[in-house]
């Protein structure tokens, strides 16, 4: 069977996909869809959803489109996901492949610095990152980047630690390949398919990440973003439930993709551990 | 390697950490756009030019940098953590306040959502590929792709604003003058919300992680074994799957210590629960970086004694963890 | 038979749809007897295993038993409800698997894990099934009881382990042992004694053993019947004697060919200049050690000296433990030793640099165990043969069309190049693995253990191959195996390794016929059917050629 082929056999993977693509579609014809931008009060404060045409889902306590705050909120979601999660994979990648493939004291010191990282808590570690570097998209894109490449260093460790010892890159240590050459060209690719099932998690975590500082105020007070448009709803949860709630089922439903995507991915790549489904 | 001395490894390196962790803190703090004891200060201070005169030189700042360093970690071990211009109180003082509420929260959520994820799981991995299982499987997946803050909002509005069942604000009736075992319901009533709010989340992790390793360990070649024995299936389960099938488990919840101290900075906000998580969102408000990194710091001394309880327990469950190597 | 105590008819193992074919055993009829030892042999994917896992409902999800019966005691065990199976399950019939290590449950002392059959069967009190659980590992002769009981499987050999099991099998008297492939996964020695075990435990209970092997010279040693199975069916049954000496059916005489006999080949003495010399070579292993402790120390290879001709095939056997990998890996310097030389046309290996080692590395190449992890899988054949020779230099073009011709001189093809490892079977692959190896037309070639992962009738068709390419091109080989018998089928000279040192090299002839060292005297006298290979050897050999 094809790798497509696995990956759709499993319905939740497609779903997935189908949503994913969808949020993309959204975030990319946000200035197409909404031209006025986010941030323009429209209508009068407080609108409830569903009474007023051309505003499906009301306006919030300064009479901002909800839809259109919305559909802007989809691009730093997935842009801040799919940033951070490339720049953790530029930290772990390399840092945990050295590090499994020369063992030793690279291994050590790389491990130690790693297992440092993953003891501070690190959503409380992001906080602090953005709260000092004052919120602006790079410093929240770097924060979650920073907070989340130590899973990747351990996966991508683990994986060279296991390959490395195959008869195949001993076979290419005796045919005189570089060790370079040999991480690169035999290790790594073998390493390819745990890798990106563990990124399009990791990009979901990375939207969640985001939206809840967002949500605490830290997000860029220029962008309007899922989490702040919870965030300053918070107050108002009694008289207007739908200013939380709507921004909270496209995050929802975004991460929901993700992890789907991630799922049918590992499902595809490896075949002969799939369990429990028929 | 025995108990002890793995513990008084652990201890060992989990000094070193807290020490980088402060030395982390200084850097950040210069890290900081503006002036240090600025930074230092707070919003409070930063009118008064000769108070931030004061406060450079109290905490050295007008004194060689490595010289800084050193008095800043000392400090920090010492436990004097700065002191609050906004709260008018020394961080350490502050943070020991709020530390109950957040230790009864935490670990609250923990029991719970590690004890209904096995549970769940197990259930779940009984029962894999009919419907209840879907059922379960799929209700995990989306609690693990529910912003946590969001969640505990829309329970606020179900179960208290709306049902009226539970209370959704604070950590116990203000001004109600209840003591004893009426204070420790009333405050019951108050946890149940944010505890399971916060639960939630992990639950579902604990839920996934057990599901797919009781699977895993019932494939293997040991549980032929007491099949062979004439053992019947729910003792093999039991005795022999789950055992197993929970070292993973017990990994994975050490790991997850971390995350639930972030999740409690986000349910404390949305509940007003009056713990570090709640003084730490005040403090990013008011620009109070000492309260701040002071929470960070025990937030992380926090995970690390809870790091090395795990260990200690995996030990205990697993006779080949020490005697190995 | 009247003595029958377990009948099977008819029995038919129906596989899931998507399976390479819609039976795992079809139409398989026999009885075993009370009291007899039964040996049931095949390949992977006779279908031997599904059997015994149908007699004990252990079928793997997805497996069941389409038709036939299995008639124990007026009953079809097949039918059984779930709740007589148990029952029956370790009661009547007792278990025993392959894999010691994996069948024990890790987080329980083997005592427990003993009484838990008597509590599975609700007899007995707690202390009392404590006390039978000593007794059981005393019979079975697990050293120090008391220690052995309290212990954890981790901390127990693999034969201690398998012994353990055994005692297991054995709690409640059962009429019948099944026993799957028991001692595949145990050095010979530890082998011999747990067969001598089985031997000795069927005499003194009578109980019926249904034997699963793949190997014929088990089945010289203990059995009493035997059935041979291939791809689902039985296609031969007898008596063990009668089948081992005049098989009827053309696949367990191309079985038992393909054995390697203790047939001695007369080979001359090869005076040629070495291609390796070994001098004096050390690895100790240090493991553990800490912050708290200090480590252990193994000493891997323990001043090895050894000689090897060119054109010589030497063969370097051992128990797993003893050193012969280290001691193959050190001479490819894939581990690099402590100390001494190893000389390979003129150039120690071991003393060099790691930029030094690289370019002499095409020196010295070898064939690797297992099949399965010996080619990348994301490169095509033609690069994974190729690669070795251009980084040293050759022009791609040469490096390519060498590779072709070298597939087709091992048997693949020259279009073989342009595909992929997981299109061909383990044997082909193997296969590929020595075209790489002679691809860098190496001084010597180290076969490590190249033909344990195979069955044995690819296990003879790769031997076949690498005797050809030696004659054709006078390769000279360092051949290790933990299997006399194929060392005795084609090396000159022999050295048996044992805690790190070299205890006897010698001419096969010599090593085989007249050992000098008590440990080769053991070793040999382990051999599964060392006795019945030697009588048909002399058969062989003296029938007309």
């Amino acid at each position: 069977m094809t790798f497509w082929k696995r990956f759709s056999s499993n319905r939740g993977a497609v779903i997935g996909l189908i949503l994913l693509i969808a949020v993309i579609l959204i975030a990319l014809l946000a200035p197409v869809i909404y031209p006025g931008g986010p941030w323009k009060m429209v209508q009068r404060p407080f609108l409830v959803p569903f009474t007023t045409d051309g505003f499906p889902l009301g306006t919030d306590t300064l009479g901002r489109d909800v839809t259109a705050g919305l559909v802007h909120g989809a691009r730093v979601s997935l842009l801040v996901g799919l940033v951070s999660t490339l720049m953790a994979l530029l930290i772990g990648v390399p840092l945990g492949a050295l590090a499994g493939f020369y063992g030793g004291y690279v291994d050590e010191g790389a491990m130690r610095f790693t297992e440092f990282f993953q003891t501070i808590p690190n959503f409380a570690l992001a906080i602090v990152l953005v709260a000092i570097l004052q919120p602006t998209l790079g410093s929240i894109t770097l924060a979650i980047a920073i907070v989340s490449w130590p899973p990747v260093a351990r996966l991508v460790r683990a994986e060279v630690m296991s390959l490395k010892r195959r008869e195949f890159v001993e076979a290419a240590h005796l045919a005189g390949l570089s060790n370079m050459r040999i991480l690169v060209s035999e290790v790594l690719p073998n390493a390819v398919s745990p890798i990106i099932v563990m990124a399009s998690l990791m990009v979901a975590t990375a939207i969640l990440l985001e939206s809840s500082l967002s949500f605490l105020g830290l997000g860029d007070p220029n962008i309007m973003s899922w989490g702040y448009m919870i965030g300053a709803a918070r107050t108002v949860i009694r008289s207007a439930w739908w200013l939380s709630f709507f921004p909270g089922v496209a995050i929802l439903i975004t991460v929901l993709a993700l992890n789907l995507i991630g799922e049918g991915l590992n499902d595809a790549f490896n075949p002969h551990l799939r369990k429990g489904r028929t | 390697m025995s108990l002890i001395s793995t513990i008084l490894g652990r201890l060992v390196k989990a000094v070193i950490t807290l020490l980088a962790i402060a030395v982390l803190n200084f850097f950040l703090i210069h890290a900081a756009p503006g002036d240090p004891a600025a930074v230092l200060a707070g919003e409070a201070g930063a009118a008064d030019p000769l108070f931030i005169e004061q406060l450079r030189a109290r905490f050295g700042l007008d004194q060689p940098f490595h010289i800084q360093l050193w008095t800043y970690v000392k400090n920090v071990m010492m436990l004097d953590l700065g002191y609050s211009f906004r709260q008018g109180a020394p961080v350490i003082e502050l943070i020991a306040d709020r530390l109950p509420a957040t230790l009864l929260l935490t670990l609250s959520a923990f029991v719970i959502s590690l004890s209904l994820g096995i549970a769940l799981g197990v259930a779940a991995a009984a029962r894999v590929g009919r419907v209840s299982d879907s059922l379960l499987t799929t209700l995990a997946l989306l609690f693990y792709a529910t912003p946590l803050y969001w969640a505990a909002l829309m329970a606020v509005l179900v179960f208290s604003v709306q049902l009226g069942w539970l209370p959704g604000f604070g950590y116990e009736t203000v001004g109600s003058g209840y003591s004893g075992l009426a204070r420790a319901w009333d405050i019951l009533q108050h946890l149940i919300l944010p505890a399971m709010t916060l639960g939630l989340f992990f639950m579902a992790v604990y839920m996934r992680m057990t599901r797919a390793s009781m699977l895993e360990v019932s494939q293997m070649d040991f549980v032929k074994t007491a099949r062979a024995k004439g053992l019947s299936g729910p003792v093999i389960r039991r005795r022999h799957i789950l055992r197993n099938a929970l070292l993973p488990v017990v990994t994975l919840a050490g790991l997850q210590a971390g995350q639930l101290i972030g999740g409690a900075v986000l349910t404390e906000t949305v509940f007003a629960w009056p713990g570090i998580g709640r003084l730490m969102f005040e403090s990013l408000g008011a620009r109070d970086y000492n309260t701040i990194l002071g929470v960070f710091l025990v937030s992380a001394a926090m995970v690390i004694l809870f790091n090395i309880l795990t260990d200690i327990v995996y030990r205990i469950v697993d006779p080949r963890i020490g005697a190995k190597t | 038979m009247s003595n029958a105590i377990l009948s099977i008819h008819d029995l038919t193992i129906d596989l899931p749809r998507g399976a390479d074919r819609p039976h795992a055993v079809e139409d398989v009829s026999f009885d075993l007897n009370t009291g007899e030892i039964l040996c049931v042999v095949g390949e992977s994917g006779s279908g031997k295993s599904m059997t015994a896992n149908a007699l004990m409902g252990l079928l793997p999800d997805g497996v069941t038993v389409g038709k036939g019966r299995a008639m124990f005691d007026g009953a079809d065990v097949l039918t059984l409800s779930e709740v007589k199976k148990q029952a029956m399950r370790g009661a009547r019939i007792g278990m025993i698997f392959q894999e010691p290590m994996t069948a024990l449950n890790p987080l329980m002392r083997i005592g427990e894990q003993i009484a838990e059959v008597f509590e599975a069967h609700k007899l007995h009190t707690r202390a009392e099934r404590r006390a039978r659980a000593l007794a059981l590992v005393k019979e079975v002769g697990l050293p120090d009881p008391e220690k052995i009981v309290r212990a954890y499987p981790f901390q127990l050999s693999g034969g201690q382990r398998q012994r353990a099991m055994i005692a297991m099998a054995l709690a409640l008297e059962p009429e019948i042992l099944i026993a799957d492939e028991p001692t595949t996964a145990l050095d010979v020695t530890t082998q011999a004694q747990i067969l001598r075990l089985i031997l000795a435990l069927r005499d003194d209970r009578g109980m019926a053993v249904m034997f699963i092997t793949h190997d014929f010279g088990v089945v010289a040693e203990i059995a009493d019947r035997v059935i041979v199975m291939r791809h689902g069916l039985i296609v031969e049954a007898g008596m063990a004697q009668q089948v081992l000496e005049s098989p009827q059916h053309d696949y367990t005489r191309a079985l038992l060919d393909a054995i390697p006999t203790g047939k001695v080949p007369e080979l001359a003495a090869v005076h040629a200049p070495p291609a390796l010399e070994i001098r004096n070579l050390n690895k100790i292993y240090r493991t553990g050690g800490g912050l708290f402790r200090t480590g252990r120390e193994v000493r891997a290879v323990n001043d090895v000296t050894l000689t090897i001709a060119k054109g010589e095939v030497v063969g370097l056997v051992g128990e797993s433990g003893s050193g012969k990998s280290t001691l193959g890996r050190a001479v490819v310097r894939l581990v690099t030793p402590d100390s001494g030389q190893v000389l390979v046309g003129g150039v120690d290996l071991a003393a060099l640099d790691t930029a030094e080692l690289r370019k002499q590395r095409h020196r010295v190449q070898m064939v690797f165990q297992d099949p399965y992890a010996s080619l990348n899988p994301r490169h095509r054949v033609l690069r994974s043969l190729s690669d070795g020779p251009i980084a040293k230099g050759v022009p791609k073009a040469q490096a390519n069309a060498r590779a072709r011709e070298l597939l087709d001189i091992v048997g693949l093809g020259a279009d073989a190049a342009t595909r992929f490892p997981h299109e061909f079977s383990g044997g082909q692959r193997q296969r590929i693995g020595i075209a790489r190896a002679l691809a860098m037309d190496p001084e010597l070639i180290i076969a490590d253990e190249a033909v344990s992962a195979l069955d044995v009738s690819i296990q003879a068709q790769v031997l076949e191959l690498l005797a050809e390419l030696r004659r054709k091109m006078g390769l000279s080989i360092l051949f290790i195996t933990h299997d006399l018998r194929v060392a005795a089928q084609v090396c000159d000279r022999i050295a048996v390794m044992q805690h790190g040192r070299l205890v006897e090299v010698g001419a096969v002839r010599d090593v085989f016929h007249s050992p000098k060292e008590t440990y080769t005297r053991e070793l040999l006298a382990a051999v599964p059917g060392a006795k019945w290979a030697v009588d048909t050897a002399v058969t062989k050999q003296g029938a007309p050629a």
